[in-house]
């Protein structure tokens, strides 16, 4: 019944119905008003979270808008993308360079507009790429126009050519593998190797400060809360159940006159957009935007977090970013040794036993709420015989 | 059951999408035909899954598809539908589009419709959903993204599921549908599309002999008011049509004719009992 109904109750409205949305969208709205409350406690207070703390947990509320990212591409329209690390970092990087420009005559060299980077490499003039990064609301646009542009692009040649399954996943790799080798190249202008760091001030604040972190942390809550009502809104949509028979069938989608191309471009280019806000959320939170962040095994290690919580499931991808980087955390600390070998026997276990990941788990034992529609069935492709 | 709750199209209106690819008014045998195949070959890595194929449907014209397998029944449905491009031929919709100058969503939204051999339906989603996504509409993805159930969509949808006996699995996930089932539910996506010709690749495969009865009666009552081509193995059942049959052998037409006809017909004796 869920399912019509949910739809026929209108817009944004319908968007937000549900347990399961009411659930993790409190859930992310209380974490934004509580963790900043118990951070601006005064020292000594038993209930104080430490800065730190806020931080780390804003840059879990980043890679859970990521792991978001993923799942609506690869729960919703079976784009196994191995990639989006690609996107994230892009919409860091055009954070990064905003951050740079606010560092302003106080770096090292002293230069009025040059970063240290460029200084210390020699450059005369600023690329004109950098130019416009000093204004705070140019580098926002270019946090979700970079890299909504290249996976418009992307998306457009290879659905056109209808490079699907783990040929697709295979080329995704391969971009975010060529993007890595480009920005480890010191001529590129973005600070090679070492990338973009020791930001001071966002918007004029100093980034140190306890307040700003605050801001960070409920900006970063707030993103995620927008992303999920996003993202639930297009899979509740009458589009979302066009990208869920493309998952299905998508040979039948074509045959009943869908361009399921056009589709997997939207969604595609869509789900980049927010991995670059969370990548420009991120990147103040550490402090550093480097290369590494292009590795191959940091979007495969997002497909993790979405496996485990469970694809096809927005709050199960959120659920499986927190839960996977907080163990992180903690293993890498306790067991350093043995994080890989948990990650990876996680990986494969849920694999063997959830396939529907956490969530799946939930709506095995008939956790009410969940909706319908969502769950998987067995893969199936028309026309063949 | 006893009326196809269909808007009957005039067979010989083009709709919005179909382009004009033949200057209109050039004389051509493809005028006054529903769909025209002069000539048409494909080949396969050498082999040549479809050799100089010629037929005409004309419009209202229900057909059956008969021949042994590997006679190219399926490719040819390929190819009408877009997925497999000719190597040489004509393929002419409606005396007017060639269409092997189109895909398949273009082709699909020009009035064509095809059902597979394996029911093909959407697994995840209700039976209801699966009706919904195929009913005539918009299918651009800004529009999709926007728009809200109406009444005449949900009329529409009760009618589908009280001609396809779907009515009580209205909520049901088309998964879960036994096989007789998901046929019918798909013939009834076929039906919400809206299409003016149905390709139908073997509707009674994996029926009982009830539910083969059955959908040669909706068979018959679709062809009321669609032109339709069904491709079958099971001569019971192009028997209960009645219609014009179609041999295919290696790729071209063997024979044409009533299905009396085809059977007396020597060659085609030879080659479906081997020689």
């Amino acid at each position: 019944m869920t399912t019509s109904l949910s739809t026929s109750r209108g817009f944004l409205f319908g968007a937000m119905t549900g347990r399961a949305t009411v659930i993790t969208l409190g859930l992310i709205l209380g974490a934004a008003v509580l963790v900043p409350v118990l951070n601006a406690l005064p020292d000594g207070s038993p209930f104080k979270v430490p800065t730190y703390t806020v931080s780390l947990f804003g840059k879990y509320l980043c890679y859970a808008l990521l792991a978001l990212a993923v799942d609506l591409v690869w729960g919703y329209c079976g784009i196994l993308s191995l990639g989006h690390g690609a996107f994230f970092a892009l919409g860091g990087y055009a954070m990064g360079m905003y951050l740079m420009r606010q560092i302003g005559d106080r770096g090292v060299y002293g230069h009025p507009v040059l970063p240290d980077f460029m200084v210390f490499l020699n450059w005369k003039e600023l690329p004109w790429y950098w130019y416009g990064f000093d204004n705070f609301a140019f580098a926002m646009l270019m946090v979700a126009l970079v890299p909504g542009i290249l996976a418009f692009a992307f998306g457009w040649f290879a659905f056109r050519s209808r490079v699907t399954g783990v040929y697709l996943s295979i080329i995704t790799q391969a971009m975010t593998y060529a993007l890595l080798l480009a920005f480890f190249r010191n001529d590129m202008g973005f600070g090679g190797n070492n990338g973009l760091t020791d930001f001071r001030d966002l918007l004029g604040f100093d980034l140190r400060s306890d307040g700003v972190r605050r801001g960070l942390f409920i900006a970063s809550a707030l993103a995620l809360a927008l992303g999920y009502i996003a993202c639930r809104f297009v899979t509740t949509s009458r589009l979302g159940k066009v990208l869920i028979a493309v998952r299905d069938a998508e040979s039948r989608s074509r045959f009943m006159g869908y361009r399921v191309e056009h589709y997997k471009v939207f969604v595609f280019t869509l789900s980049a957009v927010l991995a670059g806000i969370a990548g420009a959320l991120y990147v103040p939170q550490v402090g550093i935007i480097n290369p590494g962040e292009f590795a191959p095994i940091n979007s495969i290690e997002i497909v993790i977090w979405v496996a485990l919580g469970g694809r096809g499931y927005l709050f199960g991808a959120i659920f499986g970013a927190l839960a996977v980087n907080i163990a992180k955390s903690y293993f890498t600390v306790a067991f350093p040794e043995i994080w890989l070998f948990f990650l990876g026997a996680l990986f494969v276990l849920t694999t063997l036993f959830l396939p529907k990941g956490c969530a799946g788990l939930l709506s095995i034992l008939k956790f009410p709420g969940l909706g319908t529609g969502m769950g998987f069935a067995r893969k199936k492709e028309a026309g063949n015989d | 059951m006893t009326r196809i709750p269909t808007p009957v199209m005039q067979a010989t209106a083009v709709p919005a999408e179909a382009p004009f690819d033949i200057s209109p008014g050039a004389p051509t045998m493809a005028a006054g035909s529903l769909l025209y195949l002069d000539n048409v070959s494909v080949s396969f890595d050498g082999f040549r899954a479809i050799n100089k194929l010629s037929m005409i449907i004309k419009p209202g014209e229900m057909r059956a598809i008969i021949g042994p397998n590997g006679a190219g029944k399926t490719t040819m449905m390929d190819i009408i539908t877009g997925k497999t491009r000719p190597d040489e031929g004509d393929v002419i919709y409606q005396g007017k589009v060639d269409l092997t100058k189109h895909d398949e969503a273009a082709i699909a939204n020009m009035g064509i419709g095809r059902k597979f051999q394996k029911p093909t339906v959407f697994e995840s989603h209700s039976v209801y959903d699966n009706l919904l996504l195929a009913l005539k509409q918009d299918r651009r993805v800004f529009p999709m993204l926007f728009r809200l159930p109406s009444k005449d969509e949900q009329t529409r949808i009760d009618e589908l599921l009280a001609l396809t006996r779907l009515g009580d699995l209205r909520e049901t996930v088309a998964g879960s549908l036994s096989h007789g089932q998901k046929q019918w539910l798909e013939i009834g996506m076929l039906l919400a599309q809206d299409p003016q010709l149905l390709l139908i690749d073997e509707p009674a495969a994996g029926m009982t002999d009830a539910e083969t009865e059955e959908t040669a009666k909706l068979l018959k009552d679709i062809a009321q008011t669609h032109s339709v081509v069904v491709v079958e193995h099971d001569m019971d059942f192009i028997r209960s049509l009645g219609v014009r049959v179609t041999v295919l052998h290696e790729g071209s037409v063997l024979a044409e004719g009533s299905l009396d006809q085809v059977s007396a017909n020597q060659r085609v004796v030879e080659v479906y009992l081997g020689r």
